[in-house]
C-alpha cells in the first residue's frame, strides 16, 4: 500500500521546505531571525538621512555633563594633560590649557553664543548662567570641510562630518575655519596622558586635529553616540529627516537655539533653554 | 683654463705644455677614500651571516585553535604579499565607505572563503598576532621598513586571546 493523501501532503511540505535552501531556510521560515541571533550577531549600523542632536540645558547639570564628556573622551582616547600617567610628564596648567584636546565640552553662555548679550538678542537673565554642553555641529554647510586641502575632513552622506586622520596633514586650516573652536590639534604625543587606553579606537600621532564624529564607530555598531548615553536623557539623538525621530519629536515640542546661525554654517546641534 | 679641449681637439697635447696629471697626490688619496667610504657597506657586512625572518605563531590566541581553524582571512601567500593594501581596504572601508547604508556594515568584512571580520587592525590582527615584536617586526626589520601603523593603533587588543570575528560560521 502507498502513503495516504495526509502523509504525502506532510512530505511534500517538508520537501519544499528544504528546497528552498536547506535546513537553515526552513528553520528561518519556522522562527525567522533565530538563525542569526543565535550567531554572534552581526550588528545592524544605525542609519540616517540627516543626523542631528539636541541638547535639553534644562535637564543637563553640570555633573551629567561632566559624565558626557568623561565617556566621549575615555572611549576616544582624548588625553588629559592636566594629569599625566607618569609625574616626569607634568606640564604647566598655561601649557595643559594650550595642548587641550577636546571633542566635547562646556563652556559658559557668553562663549558659546557670543553676540547675544547685546541689545540685538536678549535672553532670559537664567540662560546667562548656564554652562553648556559643546561639541562639534556637524554643520550641514561645513567650512572645516572646504578649506581642507586633503580631504582628510569630509561630509559623509548623513551628514556627519567625519575626519580621516590617515589623511590630515596638520595644516589646521580647518582649525581656522571652524567658528565654533571644535578641533584640536595634537601638538605633542598624547599616550603619556591617556591613563586607560580604549582599544576600540586608536590613539593619536602629533599633528593631527581630531574632533567629534558623532560616535560614528558605535553608529556602525548599531550604539547610540556615548555622550547621548551617558546624558540621561538630556542629550537627544536621531535623524532629522524622519518625522518620528526622536530629535524630530524634542525639536517640535520646544523652541531652540543654535550657536552663530548668522554664519551661515547650518549647524545642527540644537539647544533647548 | 679650458685645458681639456684647445684647437687640437679634446684633450690634445699642446705644443710647450707638460701634459701631466696636477696635484697627484691628494687627488689619488682622495679617490680611494672615496672608494673605500662608498663601498664600506659591503666590506663591513661581507661574511656576515642575516638569519632569514622567523614571524612566530606562537601566541596564546592561536594555541587554543585547531589546524583547520589556523587560517589567516586570506591565504598565507597572498596575505603574506598583499596585507598592506588589505589594511588599506579596511581603513577606506570603516573610515571612507561605511555610512551606515552599507551591506552589510562597515564593522563586517567578508574574506574571499566567506568568513566575516571586523576590519580591525589591533582588534582582529593583533586578536591573534598579539606578539607585534615576534611576528611583524620580524619581516619589516629585516627588510627595513617602518610602517607608521602604531604611532596611532594600540597594542593591546580589546579581546585579548579572542579573533574578534563578527560572525563565527
Amino acid at each position: 500500500m502507498g502513503i495516504n493523501r495526509r502523509e504525502f501532503i506532510r512530505i511534500a511540505g517538508l520537501s519544499t521546505l528544504f528546497g528552498l535552501g536547506g535546513a537553515k531556510a526552513a528553520w528561518e521560515l519556522l522562527r525567522p531571525g533565530q538563525v542569526e541571533a543565535a550567531l554572534q550577531a552581526i550588528p545592524t549600523p544605525l542609519a540616517a538621512k540627516r543626523w542631528a542632536m539636541v541638547v535639553d540645558m534644562r535637564k543637563l547639570d553640570e555633573a551629567t555633563a561632566q559624565q558626557c564628556i568623561e565617556a566621549c573622551h575615555r572611549i576616544h582616547n582624548v588625553p588629559n594633560f592636566r594629569s599625566p600617567v607618569k609625574p616626569e610628564d607634568k606640564v604647566t596648567p598655561a601649557e595643559a590649557q594650550r595642548w587641550e584636546i577636546k571633542w566635547i565640552w562646556t563652556d559658559p553662555f557668553h562663549n558659546a553664543f557670543p553676540g547675544a548679550h547685546q541689545e540685538t538678542m536678549v535672553m532670559s537673565e537664567r540662560v546667562h548662567h548656564m554652562q553648556f554642553l559643546l561639541l562639534c555641529n556637524h554643520c550641514n554647510n561645513p567650512p572645516c570641510v572646504r578649506v581642507c586641502p586633503t580631504k582628510a575632513t569630509f561630509q559623509r552622506s548623513d551628514g556627519i562630518v567625519m575626519m580621516d586622520m590617515h589623511r590630515c596633514i596638520g595644516c589646521r586650516y580647518c582649525m581656522a575655519g571652524c567658528p565654533f573652536s571644535a578641533r584640536s590639534f595634537n601638538w605633542r604625543d598624547p599616550r603619556p596622558y591617556i591613563h586607560k587606553t580604549y582599544p576600540d579606537y586608536p590613539t593619536r600621532e602629533p599633528g593631527m586635529v581630531e574632533k567629534c564624529d558623532f560616535c560614528s564607530k558605535l553608529l556602525a555598531k548599531g550604539e547610540l553616540p556615548a555622550c547621548v548615553v551617558a546624558s540621561k536623557g538630556a542629550l537627544t539623538f536621531g535623524d532629522l529627516n524622519d518625522e518620528k525621530s526622536p530629535v524630530r519629536e524634542v525639536l517640535k515640542a520646544n523652541f531652540t537655539i543654535r550657536r552663530k546661525p548668522h554664519l551661515g554654517t547650518n549647524p545642527q546641534v540644537y539647544y533647548i533653554v | 683654463m679650458a685645458d681639456y679641449k684647445n684647437e687640437f681637439g679634446w684633450f690634445a697635447e699642446r705644443p710647450g705644455v707638460e701634459k701631466k696629471v696636477y696635484n697627484k697626490f691628494p687627488v689619488l688619496i682622495g679617490l680611494v677614500a672615496f672608494v673605500i667610504l662608498a663601498t664600506a657597506p659591503l666590506w663591513l657586512n661581507a661574511g656576515r651571516d642575516v638569519p632569514p625572518p622567523q614571524p612566530s605563531l606562537d601566541t596564546p590566541a592561536i594555541q587554543k585553535l585547531t589546524q583547520q581553524e589556523r587560517q589567516c582571512v586570506l591565504p598565507l601567500s597572498e596575505i603574506r604579499a598583499t596585507h598592506m593594501q588589505l589594511l588599506i581596504t579596511w581603513r577606506d572601508q570603516v573610515v571612507r565607505t561605511g555610512e551606515g547604508t552599507q551591506v552589510p556594515s562597515p564593522r563586517v568584512w567578508t574574506s574571499p572563503d566567506g568568513r566575516k571580520f571586523v576590519p580591525s587592525l589591533t582588534n582582529t590582527c593583533l586578536g591573534c598576532h598579539s606578539n607585534k615584536a615576534e611576528f611583524c617586526d620580524q619581516c619589516h626589520n629585516y627588510v627595513a621598513v617602518v610602517p607608521n601603523c602604531w604611532g596611532c593603533h594600540l597594542q593591546e587588543p580589546a579581546t585579548a586571546g579572542q579573533v574578534a570575528q563578527a560572525e563565527v560560521k
